[in-house]
Order: C-alpha cells, then structure tokens, then sequence
C-alpha cells in the first residue's frame, strides 16, 4: 500500500517533470527553428556587397543599404525623442506623484498604450503626423508614431529600474542633507541606470523590427533618407514588399538575417549591460 | 541659553565630567502612523558632546523616536508629529525649517549598510559636493579625514577607487559613518549600526564613538544592552507594554545609574533580561 502510494508520487513527478521539459524544449525550439530557417535562407545572401550597395532593377536585386540606413535613422531618431520624455515621466511616477488613483489611471493608460494594434498606431500617425501636421510621408512622421508605441515601454521599465533601487540607499542620501532632486539626479538615476539602458535597448529592437508604423508613415520609397522629413523605405518593410511580392525571396531572406541579427545584437547588448553592472555592484 | 527645564521633562542626573548642556530637548512627543498612536508622551533632553543609547524591545519604538530627531520620518507618508523638539533651543518641527538643511546637520547611520554603487571616494565626496565644495584638494582632505575619523582609513587608503559595495560589511557601515561625518554634523544619530555586522568592525564603531564625541552628540539605538553600557553616557529606556498602545518612556538615567540602580521596576526586569 504505501509502495503504490510512493510509486505514484514517483510517477506523478516523473510526469510532470517531462512535461515541463518539453514545454521548455518547445520553446527553445521555436526560437532555433526560426533562426535556423532564416539562417539557412539568407546567409547566402550576406555579402558586402548586399550590405553596402543599392537595389536596383524591377525585382529589387543588389543591396539593401539604404533601407539599412533608413532603419537606424528611424529608429535613432525615435529613441532619441522617446528616451529623455520617458525617463522623465517614469522619475514622476516612482519618485514624485501622490500614489494614488490619478497614478493608477496613468499607469494603465500606459499599459494600454503599450497594447494598441501597431497597424491602428500607424493609422494614427498617418492621420497625425503625415497629414494633420502636414509632415507627409516623412522619416519624422515615422519617428513621432513610432514614439507614441515605445514611449509606454520605456515608461513602464524606467519606472521598474527606479522603484528597484532600495529605499535605505536614498535615506543614505536624505540623510546626507540632500534634496529630493539631488537624491533622484545622484543616487536613483544612476543606480537604476544599468535597467534603463536595458529597456531602452530593448524598446530600440522592437523599433527597428517594427514595420505596420513606418509603411503608413515614412512611406516605402527607396531613397536612403537624408532630412527627417524625407521619406524611406526600412529593413522590415523592404522585406515585407520583396516577400509579398515574391519577386525577391533570396533577397528577403537576406534582409531577414541582417534584420534578425541586428535585433538579436541589441538585446544580447542589453543582457551585457545588464550583467556587467550587476559584477561590479556586487 | 539653556533655560530652566520645565518640570515633567526628565533631566539625569549631571555628573560634571559629561554634562555640557542639551542638544535636544523634547517635550510631551506623540507619534502617529496614520491612526495609530506609536509613541506617547515622551519628554526627554539630550546632552552635548555625549553619546545617549535608547534601549528597549523590539517595536517599542526607539528607531521611530530617533527618526523624529531629524524629520527622517517625514519622509514615510502618513507620519505626524505633536509636541516639540528642540535643537540648540530652535524647534525642530518649526515652519521656518527645512528638514533637508536639518538633517545635515543631523546625520544618520542606519541599521544596514547602505553605501552608494561609486567608488569608496566618491561615497564620501558626495556630502561635501552636494553642500558646494569643489576644489579637488580640499575633497581629497575632506575624504582622508573623515575615512580617518570613522576608523576604516587604514583599510582603504590605497583602494579609495574601487566600489563602495565591495568592501565587507563592517567596513561598508564605517564608510558610511565616514560619509556623514564629511559633513560635519553636530549630532549623530546610528540606528542599531552594529547589528549586521562583524564583531571586529563592532569594537572599532565603538571606538570612534568615544573619540568622536569630543566634537559630536551621539544618540544611539541598540538592542545590545552591554553595548549601551560599554559606549553611553545616559540611557533612555522605552517599553511598549500592551500591544495596540503607543510606546513611552520608562526611565532615563546616567547609564551607570541606570544599570546599576534602576529607579523602575520594569527598567530592572529588563537589564537583568527577565523580559524582552
């Protein structure tokens, strides 16, 4: 009787362990499926001369460099405008703003922000950048939508990396005789720093795989913007036309990979950042 | 200045050797955390250049009390404050005074370590840049001189540039003190700075409070009732003795007297550990 019951206990562990196994193993796999399939496909592709030189012809073969350069652009600017109103508002919320309801509503707006169909974002930057602010199809325009999907990220991180850092560091602080704004500026800001960066990165990655924004708002000609009020064509949505089109699929793939990489680049900086602060902290 | 103390404020005993008047003196304090009534009724004065210890059981209140010595409970939501505190005869509570002035002038140690994530320098550096000192010499004499002061120069003179977090435990609580004496601060307030650290770090903490006193007011939370004995001058005895009721002072005393000759029947259960 009590060798049954022991059995059991064996076997239900035993189940339960395989099952989590394979929901791990399933995962991993996706991932490695994925950057397999797209390695596999666009290595071939992955030349200098496919990273440095312009398409050309009506089936778009050569190089994609201007849609690589119409990418960092787009996402640099972006940042660069999301960035410094993020961190502000999530210093606001953590550090200064009366929790309370007007918060909470504040933090859910955010949240629901953050949860808006990119498509309906992009529809909405057309109606309001492009047209009601007369920017038309414009690098600008693109960088002002693209703003309004990361602003809630970084918030929301920002805001995560500050209320991370111990209350007994800024008492050391206030106890010094240091001001609200002092602590915050010289002790919050900059212990938290290490997870702003991170979420930043992370928000510059979404950004630059974004692709139902920038096609209503920055257009798809091919033209490696100069001005932010030029228009462009980015990595995603070079990809998307060449795919859909099915005119170029090698190349696709190709833009696939370096798109893929350049991603997977950004976050393995942010895990870097990340880890290395927390050696020389600890 | 020091005028004559009106009557329900508890005054020790002055011997000569200690007594150069009240730093703090505090009258009829009540506490609240939001409704609930922490303290009560505390009147009690605190000499100049001597180190106080408040001693009683866990939640009776003494690290709430201290806390109201410099308004550091201003800064937990929620919190009020009645009656009066004076410092150097100024009220502390007044509507001309800004805690963040007051409180480095009053500086605080608390019960975990808590330096910055910089460099061993810049932790010390920090109180003197953010009251304006700039010159790079006179941080340097500043940084050397209170690293000395907090017994811990020894051990970091020749790492002044690595993370304030590397150091062991001990050493992290004496950079600390380090980091409020750089900005000469006439009283000390240490929220049990012993209790998480090293004994050897515990003997030199001791140490520096008896040297630092020459020029300091120290107030001092412990659990450790042979630390008071060993470091203080007077003692104040806190007890909560219902639960759900605010905290009072019981006895204040001479630290010799207190633990020699109790006037209080539960002061005496407590140091001879019959409770707590």
């Amino acid at each position: 009787m009590q060798s049954r019951e022991r059995m059991n206990k064996r076997a239900t562990n035993a189940v339960a362990l395989t099952v989590i196994w394979m929901a791990a193993i399933a995962t991993v796999a996706a991932l490695g499926t994925i950057l397999v399939y797209v390695f596999v496909n666009g290595i071939g592709q992955i030349t200098p001369s496919f990273i440095f030189t312009w398409p050309h012809g009506v089936n778009m073969e050569g190089g994609i460099w201007p849609t690589i350069q119409a990418t960092v652009y787009v996402t640099g600017l972006s940042m660069l405008i999301t960035t410094p109103i993020a961190v502000l508002a999530a210093v606001y919320l953590a550090e200064y703003a009366v929790q309370g309801r007007l918060v909470s509503t504040i933090r859910f707006a955010a949240d629901s922000l953050a949860s808006v169909p990119s498509i309906v974002m992009g529809l909405f930057g057309l109606a309001a950048f492009v047209e009601g602010m007369g920017m038309r199809l414009s690098v600008l325009a693109a960088a002002l939508a693209l703003s309004f999907l990361l602003l809630p990220i970084i918030v929301r991180t920002t805001e995560e990396a500050i209320r991370a850092v111990p209350k007994y560091i800024r008492w050391g602080s206030y106890g010094l005789g240091a001001s609200k704004w002092q602590t915050v500026s010289r002790i919050v800001l900059p212990s938290a720093m290490p997870r702003i960066t991170t979420g930043v990165i992370l928000a510059a990655g979404r950004a630059m795989g974004e692709t139902a924004v920038v096609i209503y708002t920055m257009g798809t000609m091919i033209n490696g913007p100069v001005s932010p009020l030029d228009p462009g064509r980015t990595m995603p949505v070079h990809l998307m036309l060449m795919a859909q089109e099915g005119i170029n699929m090698p190349g696709a793939y190709g833009t696939a990979l370096l798109l893929v990489l350049l991603v997977l680049g950004f976050n393995l900086t942010a895990r870097y950042i990340g880890r290395r602060n927390r050696r020389m902290q600890g | 200045m020091s005028d004559k103390l009106p009557s329900h404020v508890v005054t020790p005993g002055a011997g000569p050797a200690y007594d150069h008047g009240d730093k703090f003196k505090v009258e009829k304090l009540d506490f609240f955390y939001g409704g609930f009534n922490a303290l009560t009724d505390i009147s009690v004065s605190i000499k100049r250049h001597a180190v106080t210890a408040f001693i009683g059981p866990s939640g009776c209140g003494k690290s709430t009390f201290l806390r109201c010595l410099n308004r550091m409970n201003d800064l937990i939501p929620g919190t009020r404050v009645e009656g009066r505190i004076t410092l150097d005869d100024h009220d502390v509570y007044g509507s001309g005074v800004d805690p963040v002035d007051l409180r480095r002038r009053v500086g605080m140690i608390f019960q975990q370590p808590n330096p910055f994530p910089m460099s061993i320098y810049d932790n010390v550096a920090y109180g003197p840049k953010l009251h304006g000192v700039r010159k790079k010499s006179e941080l340097d004499a500043i940084v050397e001189e209170s690293l000395k002061r907090a017994n811990v120069w020894k051990e970091v003179k020749d790492i002044l540039s690595r993370g304030g977090l590397t150091l062991s435990g001990g050493q992290q609580q004496r950079l600390c003190i380090a980091r409020v004496l750089a900005v000469e601060p006439e009283v000390l307030l240490m929220d049990e700075p012993c209790s998480a650290i090293d004994p050897t770090s515990v003997q030199k903490i001791e140490d520096l409070m008896a040297e630092l006193k020459d020029r300091i007011t120290i107030v001092i939370v412990t659990h450790n009732m042979q630390q008071a004995a060993r470091v203080s001058d007077y003692t104040a005895f806190f007890l909560q003795e219902v639960a759900g009721e605010p905290a009072h002072l019981v006895e204040y005393d001479r630290t010799a007297s207190l633990f020699t000759t109790p006037k209080d029947r539960r002061t005496e259960d407590y140091i001879t550990g019959r409770f707590g």
